[in-house]
């Protein structure tokens, strides 16, 4: 691996070199000794699981964050990069994975922020509308960003790197929101770019998007650089082992034996209105899940996930309670206790402070949503030691790694603290259970483990609705499958009927592909 | 009705609109840029004393305003520490700062009260104060008046036309992409906590050098919550602002002039009628909760730490 | 900068105890000072201030009686502040609570029935109920902000005041003086033998007792407790955050009318123009050094009745002006929420030996 990367540093002209960075965070070293030289005009691939210390550093590389040690060299000069400000004077631009755009400003006055020298900032429309015709990146100068997709919030960062002719674009995790189509114009983008003699430094951990786009590869496990290569000579398969210490164990649930049961969750014609600010409302829409059934809901952040979760668990109540049947119960218009006694377990997208209170001990977030079928508490007092042995019951099934009961939720890792919410619900033993995102953010040991849970879960006859944005969760996981985009859900399919490019249309908002192939032509 | 009459009544309600559209317009910056000070009533509070203080003991009531300002300024330091630097809550922080303001206002000011010092005279602006009618009620003032208009237009211009201002709006939107972006989160805020304590201490100063023209415990009688209210119900923008000030300042001089005419309604319940216009009016405004939550400044009364 | 915040991960518990008492060393370090640049000896000042007003006897009692109200309105604000419902209106909720209980009292002639007193006290109660539920309504019906309208809602309820013990409730034998006519045997708030030490002084931290049981116990606790930590996981769990606002501040509001009947019934023993030393003021200092916890509240009340006591005893023994109360309330407050960031937090050395000195 390392004779490859002596070949392909001498290809091309170092244009940045990274040497011994350390980044030390409370508890976790983010990044150790780690070496990376981009290459000018490469596209070059930071390749890791979450929490491998990608994030942090190409934080370092833009100036966000100092590292405790180690040094940069730009164009053969060494720096020291203290601001994005000065990052962006050498000519690094960056867009983030959650994007760093201001929600109450228009497009151009997010744009005119990125713009350090006033220069810039002269006859910005014009200077936008060029850029956006150039490759391809259609925008509204005038319109506010929260009325923005999340396709064209990325293009305002992209725009705003741009119009600095940077020399290197470093690009956090772009298309984790964006659908299969999007990412493929966005791929033309950068390889025009490329052309143009802009390194880029493309950060992912989805690795056929990286084998197909970039020339080169760094690959990162727990801080440090575990390997180089070319990653159109590796199989995604090679890439995985190299990015997840252990061999990966074929996961292949295909074969497994399903005894559907009858209809235990029955939405009809859901039409909500969303309670968040910028918000997604739902808009008629129906679908029945079997008992022994896994229902999976695909989709793009924030197309309608978080108000059909809602609306499931009984947040925001339906206009009717017929819209929802529950083993044939209407509980449209019940509230969630009530949904909860009837057999209803939910599991929201966001851990900290919807799924759970961080400051509470997990005792108190296992009492939170199950004191009613776990009947925690008597006559509105809780009953304390059935409230730990519930959550000691838990933590035991669930492998949970922490002191106990009595710890705090926020001192558990994301994964562990994942593991036991899914555990709080499926403990339960619900008849029917709604559950987001379970493996965001959690290891592959964990997100196995959570994997197996469900499925036991629903070979006992539950009923489960997954919603998720990870497609190959859902393939693989999934007895039938249906779409959501701008609050609207596609027909149910068979798994066995969904091919990526399918669900990629439907996740678009479009069902032949047309429509979105004109809007991506440059107004 | 003569005119005379009329122009006295708009000198009386521009004299009562004047100290809450200048603390309320300060208060506007530094919501704009994320953070909700909730003591301005305790820092106009001090800068009343202050600036009554320095006046006397100076015999110049310009001196007393800018010595109102400094002091207005220090004592929201004490606030900006706590709640940016010490990631203290805000709203706590700024009940204390009140609470403080009003005792300290009141140690300082022991051996001030009943005591009478320079106060501010009107200065006509030529030419325009010779206008009918208008001349006399907006150009024949005195400084602090025309301080708060040319404030006002200069915190309009600056919020929506200067990149500086851009800047400020994008720290109250979201801390942490401007943060991203590489601008100091910290440092603006202090500087927008820094005004809004100077101009809640100019408000004071107005009260004790000009409209009472003395100094005594609870000069302020909640025009520093009412300025507050001022701010929600102007949705952060400034010309609205200004519309909110004279309404109350309207409201406030209307009842002054029900007392005047004689009738025979019992003076505390007259004095009633401001904060029940607040209320009143806090009510109307905010029953549209999602007006309120798209014009109000995303990050208002949030912490924030850079993980640097 | 040399050091620099780094969070600490979990709470610590060291800490958590630890502010106040730091807090407490750091005010009374600062009012040494104060009391030196005022021209006054700082430790004889500080004696005078907080332990000469509790060396006697009669001292210690109305040390009780001082920190009785402030129990009683801090322990109700603790729970809304748990609940995050920003309540500051104290002392417009004690005024009317005082005021509703007091109109029965001047109302019905003297000892017209056993139960006249009970009966006061519950209508001081509803009173303050009524004040604080004013601002529940305002909140939830239309979205009001609680911190303006219950503050507002203490210049009114201060205005009524005024109007009645100058119009219609004057006393017509008090020469013209602002206040009613004293209250009779039959609604007065019993004290015990020879002390100023009355019921409510028992009452205060009874009830703040009671208060924290249902917070720590009760599912109804845990629902204020989880509303005020992460509204959206209460909304999960299915907690009614009305509900629970109304709770919060109905309980409060109870909290304060009770003491402000008690204290008219009481020490003050008729309605005057002005029945609070700023007690709902107080009583948020007391909430916060307290811990929103109402035993630590009972503690911190009987410091800042201190803190009143002692500016008494500096205006009569050092001829200062009383105002110091609120000079060390203040400071008080000040230091115990900076404190406060080293129970999630701690300050680290920043190594002078940083890489970008490249």
């Amino acid at each position: 691996m390392d004779s490859e990367l002596d070949n392909t540093v001498l290809e091309r002209p170092p244009l940045l070199v990274l040497r011994g960075i350390v980044k030390q965070f409370p508890g976790c070293l983010a990044n150790d000794h780690v070496d990376l030289t981009i290459g000018k005009g490469e596209i070059h691939a930071l390749l890791g699981e979450n929490g491998a210390g990608k994030s942090t550093l190409v934080k370092i590389i833009y100036g966000v964050m100092k590292p405790d040690a180690g040094s940069m060299i730009w164009n053969g000069q060494p720096v020291s990069i203290a601001s994005p400000a000065q990052a962006r004077a050498l000519g690094i631009g960056m867009v983030f994975q959650h994007f760093s755009l201001f929600e109450a400003l228009t497009v151009s006055e997010n744009i005119a922020l990125g713009l350090n020298d006033p220069k810039d900032r002269e006859n910005l429309e014009s200077r936008i509308a060029e850029i956006s015709t150039r490759y391809g990146l259609p925008l509204d100068p005038h319109k506010a960003v929260h009325d923005l997709s999340v396709g064209e919030r990325q293009r305002i960062e992209i725009v705003r790197c741009l119009l600095q002719n940077p020399k290197l674009l470093i690009m956090d995790e772009p298309t984790s929101v964006l659908t299969p189509q999007e990412v493929s114009k966005l791929f033309d983008t950068l390889r025009r770019l490329r052309d143009e003699g802009c390194s880029i430094l493309y950060i992912s951990h989805k690795l056929e998007e990286i084998r197909t786009l970039c020339e080169r590869a760094t690959i990162m496990r727990l801080g440090k650089v575990v390997a180089h290569c070319n990653p159109a000579e590796k199989t995604a398969r090679d890439l995985a082992e190299m990015m997840i210490s252990a061999k990966l164990k074929q996961q292949d649930y295909s074969n497994k034996t399903i005894h559907l049961g009858g209809d235990r969750l029955v939405v009809n014609k859901l039409t909500i209105r969303s309670n968040q600010q910028f918000g997604t409302d739902l808009k008629d829409i129906s679908f029945t899940v079997k008992g022994g059934e896994i229902f999976g809901i695909a989709g793009i952040a924030g197309n309608g996930q978080g108000e059909l979760m809602d609306a499931l668990s009984g947040e925001i109540p339906a206009g009717s309670p017929m819209n929802i049947l529950l083993d044939g119960a209407a509980i449209g218009q019940e509230r969630p206790r009530a949904r909860r006694r009837r057999g209803g377990c939910f599991l929201p997208e966001e851990r900290n402070g919807h799924g759970a209170v961080g400051q509470m001990t997990l005792a108190e977030n296992g009492f939170l949503s199950a004191h009613v079928r776990g009947a925690l508490g008597r006559f509105g007092l809780i009953n304390a030691k059935r409230t730990r042995e519930f959550a000691a019951k838990v933590i035991h099934a669930f492998d949970v790694r922490t002191t106990g009961p009595l710890a705090e939720a926020r001192s558990l890792s994301g994964g562990n603290l994942q593991k036991f919410l899914v555990g709080r619900e499926v403990l339960q033993q619900p008849g029917v259970l709604v559950i987001s995102q379970p493996t965001w953010g959690v290891d592959a040991g964990a997100a196995a483990a959570i994997y197996e849970a469900l499925l036991q879960l629903a070979a006992a006859g539950t009923a489960i609705v997954l919603i998720s944005q990870d497609l190959d969760e859902i393939l693989l996981l999934c007895d039938r499958i249906a779409v959501i985009a701008a609050g609207r859900l596609s027909d149910a399919m068979n798994v066995k009927d969904a091919t990526i490019e399918k669900i990629g249309l439907l996740m678009g908002g479009t069902h032949t592909g047309k429509e979105e192939l004109a809007h991506a032509l440059p107004a | 009705m003569n005119l005379a009459y009329v122009s006295n009544l708009a000198i009386s309600v521009v004299a009562a609109s004047t100290p809450l559209l200048i603390a309320a317009s300060g208060e506007l910056v530094a919501e704009k840029s994320g953070v909700l000070n909730l003591g301005v009533e305790g820092m106009m509070l001090v800068g009343a004393i202050a600036g009554f203080a320095t006046a006397h003991q100076t015999g110049s009531a310009l001196l007393g305003v800018g010595a109102a300002a400094l002091a207005g300024m220090l004592i929201a330091m004490i606030f900006a520490l706590l709640t940016l630097s010490f990631l203290a809550n805000q709203v706590a922080t700024g009940l204390a700062l009140t609470i403080f303001g009003k005792g300290f206002a009141a140690l300082l000011g022991a051996g001030y009260v009943g005591i009478s010092a320079p106060v501010l005279h009107a200065i006509p602006v030529p030419l325009l104060s010779q206008i009918p009618f208008i001349g006399h009620v907006l150009f024949d003032q005195n400084i602090l008046i025309y301080f708060s208009f040319v404030m006002l237009a200069l915190i309009a211009w600056f919020l929506n036309k200067t990149h500086a201002g851009l800047i400020l709006r994008a720290v109250g939107d979201s801390h942490d992409a401007a943060h991203a972006m590489g601008y100091p989160v910290l440092r603006i805020r202090y500087a927008a906590v820094a005004f809004g304590g100077a101009m809640a201490g100019i408000g004071g100063a107005y009260l004790s050098l000009f409209y009472s023209p003395l100094w005594s415990q609870d000069l302020t009688a909640g025009r520093g919550w009412i300025a507050l209210a001022l701010v929600v119900f102007s949705a952060w923008r400034p010309l609205w602002l200004l519309v909110g000030a004279y309404l109350f300042g309207g409201i406030t001089f209307l009842s002054l002039y029900i007392q005047g005419l004689g009738i025979a309604v019992p003076s505390p319940l007259v004095s009633l009628l401001p904060y029940v216009g607040t209320v009143v009016v806090l009510v109307l405004i905010s029953r549209d909760a999602r007006r309120i939550r798209l014009n109000q400044p995303a990050c208002l009364g949030k912490y924030f730490h850079a993980v640097s | 900068m040399l050091y620099r915040l780094e969070p600490r991960g979990e709470r610590s518990l060291f800490w958590s105890y630890g502010s106040p008492v730091l807090a407490v060393i750091l005010t009374i370090i600062t009012m040494m000072a104060i009391f030196s640049l005022l021209g006054k000896p700082p430790v004889q000042g500080i004696e005078t201030f907080l332990i000469t007003p509790i060396s006697t006897a009669s001292g210690l009692s109305s040390l009780l009686v001082r920190a009785a109200p402030l129990i009683m309105i801090g322990a109700g604000l603790a729970l809304c502040y748990r609940a995050n419902v920003w309540n500051i209106g104290g002392d417009g909720q004690f005024t009317l609570g005082a005021l509703a209980g007091a109109g029965l009292a001047l109302a019905l002639p003297n000892g017209a029935f056993w139960w006249e007193y009970p009966l006061v006290l519950c209508l001081g109660v509803l009173g303050g109920m009524f004040w604080a539920g004013i601002v529940a309504f305002l909140k939830l019906r239309f979205n009001a902000n609680e911190i303006l309208t219950s503050l507002m809602l203490v210049y009114i309820a201060q205005l009524i005041l005024v109007w009645l013990v100058t119009g219609p409730w004057r006393d017509p034998q008090g020469f013209g003086f602002p206040q009613s006519a004293m209250f009779g045997a039959g609604a007065t708030t019993p004290d015990f033998g020879t002390t100023s030490i009355h019921l409510g002084c028992l009452l205060a931290p009874l009830l703040a007792l009671v208060l924290w049981q249902i917070l720590a116990r009760s599912v109804l606790g845990f629902q204020l407790r989880v509303v005020g930590q992460a509204p959206r996981a209460a909304r999960f769990a299915g907690f009614s955050n009305a509900r629970l606002t109304w709770i919060a501040l109905l309980v409060s509001g109870g909290l304060s009318g009770l003491a402000g009947i008690i204290e008219v019934t009481g020490p003050i023993g008729q309605l005057t123009t002005t029945i609070t030393p700023g007690y709902g003021f107080s009583a948020v200092i007391v909430a916060f050094l307290g811990r929103l916890h109402p035993v630590g509240v009972i503690f911190a009340g009987l410091l800042l009745a201190l803190s009143y006591l002692g500016g008494d005893a500096a205006q009569i023994n050092l001829n200062m002006p009383n105002a110091i109360t609120g000079i060390f309330q203040g400071v008080l407050l000040f230091y115990l929420l900076g404190a406060d960031v080293l129970i999630l937090h701690r300050f680290r050395r920043i190594r002078p030996s940083a890489p970008e000195a490249a």
